[in-house]
């Protein structure tokens, strides 16, 4: 008797090794398939200059679930922090920093009523934040509503939202769709605030702080529990913890094993084809890859409904976040920041307008001449990311649309200049120290990383693609529409952001399909 | 029209404001036995629905421009064709391409879709997809036009009818159904249009109607909805037309005022209301700004919330929590106007001469990015550089609106600031921005300018000034999903009453909103008389569907 064929898992990204993890513990045999020499995905850390390390995609973590940690058992893994709960801090070229810590606000300029408003939008944020949260804890239903039995997972959602109080329901229903600088021009009379907390509801995203529906994005950031932290060794060391995880649990790890589709018999697939010809047999595919890439690019739209097919294709999924790496020889000073706070979350977005200016070009194609930034210097807690007194910047860079008019290759070095420039003028002396600088634009993460148009959410996380019309319609519960293939990447629900949720809970459906007669 | 109403009398129910939908519920009101006086702050009546002669022999539509929203129930119940509103369709529309052709959107569908494929052939295919699923939602939402919206925190058994009503409609969608419905609410037009066509020139055409009257481009989340308030009503049973009310859209405030007199109502011109009186909880009446009291236990406001509970009440009376809410409603004027006499038809080379769209709906903008960089230019706080003109001749249909030989053009324009950079618009202001539209006209009418006999130029500030729409809004605040249905104009204040015993809103600011429909006025109506015990005034889901 030959043993049954194994569970293929494509991908070595956190969600597909979480997912490998789950599926060898309740006994699988799993194999995760990598096309790079090792796993990790958007959550790694790469050496960009000699003695300087980073962490590539991902910097922080913010939404890790929980459960994901407890049952996989990730600190024995290996998993610990360098930094934990994080502040979030707002630079400006002409001010002294302003510093968020939890629930409270301070700095130059900042009057009673801003910080108790502050403590207002935060605990909101807080009370409605939860309701993703719980939304987020299971699979999302279908809308199916012919009966009882149908309707009552949706029920369920809605319990969540009416567990909030009349006063509360109200003001969520009302807040869900709207644009962030509505919601907190209500709150809010300082500029600088609000450009950060505008920021923090656009990161990764193809919309500015006007565009309708950046509150749920916020909400969503923030259904995490709204704390930064770091790992140690950088995100690759979440990766490494993961792959220990999934291995001690009996999962197999191949890299190097590019898949280059999957064959399928009577609707069902049965194989996986490598890049280097080989065929697998196979009982499942589970992709961690987008979902573009995996019933497009790897199934092939034959083997679907045409009407699918075409949800699937209009995906909104364009990448506008790049990545900047510097290597430094010495701590870079920030006008107006205390040395003390170097090490924390540092934003360039001076005011919600700044923000939205920055967007305007991303919709015709161009980048930002004055872009926005999410600043962290990893060496300032882990020294082993820098030799000894050299530091490491990482940046998070809006707007850098992956469909740029005028191509990458050639804008390239123009970008770099525009952020360094744009370092330089909260930095001034930042430029004399750089010993090396590495630009990773969305079309670079889309090629090294293989994510469709570099999004690194697989995919735009807005209402239109959430919850059951995530990655669309037939596809929302982590099973496609070909049987034995499943999803469980950033693209599905509960979404993106280095949270695990989406290879947890594509794992459990799995079983659960298995299971069912 | 005034019929000297004097200070010892006593009505049952007041309007403030004669605009369409304070009329419309005046009428409904009188209809049902009430006696209605109707207080307008203008000598003339109408509010944006008003012809009016402001060059002479020339009559304007000086507002709102053309007719398609307004409920066919209504239109039967008040028996407005009895009192002169005669809605005549006119034919298509245009939008130019720089290159000198067009994309020719002809009334006759064959005709239109054999137009597409000129352009792109899959599009022509799309256009039947689009058009089934656009008119879906069509259809989804004009069942709840005269449908009070429930209170989805409420355990009232109305309220909870309603809702069950509401989940009814969305199952029968089917489940593919409600996902697109989802979908459609929350995407913005440029996506939804992305789903069907490839070509920016059909993208661009279709997408003036997700973008007019809202400070939204058509890259925000949420402008595939207000599509709808440019489908979903029709002309004579044919869904989406649109029409001309002959004489001008005056003529649709002159049928609704001889509906309501025809019940006895009365309306009062130059009669500005300063406060509404109230004792306790209780709405005693108004009182207007010569000091003249008049009583009534009912008050409803066609004025937004925001002129109606900050400006006409007792401050002490509200709550801080109302107060906020009112100041949070958005109201953002983004749209202008300009109502030009013309000394014979001008010419569209692109047209030729006799071209059957030369009277419909002219457009100019060929691409998503110039509807996008005009949103931008609004942002910065200055009208569009090159701004999205909905240009329409309505002397071509309608030949009672000039002497003959001349003709009328209604330009609507967006977009276009409340305020420039901050600061109100001055004269010179005026006269770049009406350079601008001019100079837009001129690129496919060349010699156009030379026919111009007079042009009114209206932007925000105009219509805040004349009709008394906040920030010159013309859908009397913006059209998001977190201000539509049991959100409009705001949580808690839906269902049309306020926040005294006796006061009602019956403007634009209520569900379902703007665009000459008149349904915010009948529901109002209908609220009044439950509360009088006398749900058969107005219907309740009252649908023609």
């Amino acid at each position: 008797m030959t043993e049954r064929a194994p569970i293929f898992i494509v991908g070595g990204g956190h969600n597909g090794l979480v997912c490998a993890a789950y599926l060898a513990r309740a006994g699988r045999r799993v194999v995760v398939l990598e096309a790079a020499e090792r796993a990790g995905g958007c959550a790694a850390t790469h050496e960009f200059h000699s003695g300087f390390r980073v962490s590539s995609i991902a910097h922080l973590l913010y939404g890790l679930d929980m459960q994901v940690a407890g049952d996989l058992n990730l600190t024995q893994h290996g998993l610990a922090y360098a930094q934990q709960n994080l502040r979030s801090v707002a630079l400006h070229t002409a001010a002294d920093a302003l510093v968020f810590d939890g629930d409270s606000a301070s700095g130059a300029g900042l009057d009673a009523a801003d910080r108790d408003a502050f403590q207002r939008f935060v605990a909101a944020r807080r009370r409605f934040a939860a309701v993703l949260a719980c939304w987020h804890a299971a699979p999302p239903p279908r809308l199916a509503l012919s009966g009882w039995r149908d309707a009552l997972p949706v029920a369920k959602l809605g319990w969540a939202v009416r567990r909030l109080g009349r006063k509360d329901m109200r003001e969520l229903l009302r807040i869900a769709t709207m644009s962030v600088d509505d919601w907190l021009n209500e709150y809010f009379t300082s500029a600088r605030i609000k450009g950060a907390l505008a920021l923090d509801a656009v990161l990764g995203a193809w919309a500015g702080p006007r565009s309708g529906g950046t509150v749920f994005a916020s909400l969503h950031r923030a259904a995490g529990g709204g704390a930064y932290s770091v790992p140690q060794g950088g995100m690759g060391s979440l990766s490494a913890a993961l792959v220990r995880a999934a291995t001690a649990a009996g999962a197999e790890i191949r890299c190097q094993a590019r898949v280059a589709g999957f064959e399928v018999v009577a609707g069902r697939v049965s194989g996986v084809r490598l890049a280097s010809g080989e065929t697998l047999a196979c009982s499942g595919v589970v992709s961690a890859l987008d979902p573009q890439q995996t019933l497009l690019g790897l199934l092939g739209a034959r083997h679907l409904e045409a009407e699918f097919a075409r949800r699937v294709q209009h995906l909104r999924a364009t990448g506008t976040a790049a990545k900047l790496h510097l290597a430094l020889s010495r701590a870079p000073e920030f006008h107006g920041l205390k040395t003390q706070d170097l090490g924390e979350r540092l934003l360039i977005a001076p005011d919600a307008d700044y923000v939205e200016r920055a967007f305007n070009p991303a919709k015709y194609g161009e980048y930002s001449p004055q872009p926005v930034m999410e600043i962290h210097l990893p060496s300032i807690h882990d020294a082993s990311m820098a030799p000894a007194g050299q530091q490491v910047l990482s940046a998070v860079v809006q707007y850098a649309p992956h469909n740029l008019a005028a191509g990458w290759p050639a804008a390239r070095s123009r970008f770099l200049e525009t952020c360094l420039e744009t370092l330089a003028r909260h930095a001034p002396g930042l430029r004399a120290s750089i010993l090396h600088a590495e630009l990773l634009t969305p079309a670079d993460i889309a090629e090294r990383v293989g994510i469709t148009g570099g999004h690194w959410h697989h995919g735009e996380l807005a209402l239109d693609q959430y919850l059951m019309l995530r990655p669309v319609p037939g596809a929302a519960q982590y099973a496609t529409p070909v049987a034995g293939l499943f999803l469980c990447s950033a693209g599905t629900h509960p979404g993106g952001g280095v949270l695990g949720t989406p290879g947890r809970l594509a794992a459990a459906q799995l079983l659960a399909r298995e299971a069912a007669p | 029209m005034s019929s000297g109403a004097n200070s010892n009398q006593r009505y049952d129910a007041i309007v403030i404001g004669a605009g369409h939908n304070g009329l419309t519920s005046a009428a409904f009101l009188a209809r049902a036995g009430l006696k209605v006086l109707v207080l307008e702050r203008n000598s003339y009546i109408g509010g944006a629905a008003v012809s009016r002669e402001l060059h002479q022999g020339w009559i304007y539509s000086n507002c709102s421009y053309v007719c398609s929203l307004l409920r066919p129930e209504i239109y039967r119940a008040l028996d407005l064709a009895r009192h002169g509103l005669q809605i005549v369709p006119y034919g298509g529309g245009v939008t130019f391409t720089r290159d000198g052709d067009y994309l020719g959107g002809y009334v006759d569908k064959d005709v239109k879709r054999r137009e597409i494929a000129r352009h792109n052939a899959h599009d022509a295919d799309a256009w039947q997809r689009y058009s089934r699923d656009t008119m879906r939602q069509c259809r989804f939402i004009r069942s709840l036009l005269l449908r009070t919206p429930p209170d989805p925190t409420s355990l009232k058994l109305r309220d909870l009818r309603e809702l069950l009503y509401l989940g009814k409609r969305f199952a029968d969608l089917g489940e593919q159904g409600i996902y697109d419905t989802i979908r459609f609410y929350t995407l913005s037009i440029a996506d939804y249009l992305a789903e069907y066509y490839e070509s920016d020139l059909v993208r661009a055409n279709f997408s003036g109607s997700g973008i007019i009257g809202t400070a939204l481009g058509v890259h925000s989340p949420g402008t595939a909805y207000v599509l709808l308030h440019h489908y979903m009503g029709d002309v004579d049973g044919q869904a989406g037309a649109w029409g001309y009310a002959r004489g001008g859209m005056g003529a649709v405030s002159k049928a609704l005022a001889g509906a309501l007199q025809s019940f006895g109502g009365e309306i009062r011109c130059d009669a500005p209301v300063e406060k509404v009186l109230n004792r306790g909880r209780q709405v005693t009446g108004v009182v207007l700004a010569s000091g003249e009291e008049i009583l009534a236990d009912r008050v409803l406001s066609n004025l937004d919330p925001k002129r109606t509970f900050l400006g006409l009440l007792d401050q002490k009376s509200l709550e801080p929590e109302l107060v906020a809410k009112a100041r949070n409603f958005k109201i953002r004027g983004s749209s202008g106007k300009l109502n030009i006499a013309l000394d014979g038809l001008p010419e569209f080379p692109a047209l030729g001469r006799n071209h059957p769209l030369h009277c419909g709906d002219l457009h100019f903008l060929d691409s998503m990015a110039r509807f996008e960089r005009a949103y931008d230019d609004w942002k910065d706080g200055r009208w569009s550089r090159d701004p999205y003109l909905d240009l329409l001749i309505p002397s071509m249909t309608d030949p009672t609106m000039t002497p003959a030989g001349k003709h009328y053009m209604s330009v609507f324009v967006q977009y276009v600031p409340p305020k420039v950079q901050g600061r109100d618009w001055t004269q010179a202001d005026r006269d770049a921005f009406r350079d601008t539209v001019f100079d837009q006209i001129e690129t496919q009418s060349p010699g156009f300018r030379k026919l111009v006999l007079h042009a009114e130029v209206r932007t925000p500030q105009e219509l805040e000034n004349e009709v008394g729409l906040t920030e010159g809004n013309i859908f009397q605040g913006e059209l998001t999903v977190d201000q539509l249905f049991f959100n409009r104009p705001f949580p808690g204040f839906a269902q049309y009453r306020g926040p005294l015993r006796g006061l009602y809103l019956c403007g634009s600011a209520t569900h379902p909103g703007g665009g000459v429909m008149a349904a915010p006025g009948a529901n109002a109506a209908r609220e009044v008389l439950l509360d009088l015990g006398r749900p058969e005034g107005v219907p309740e889901g009252w649908s023609d569907d």
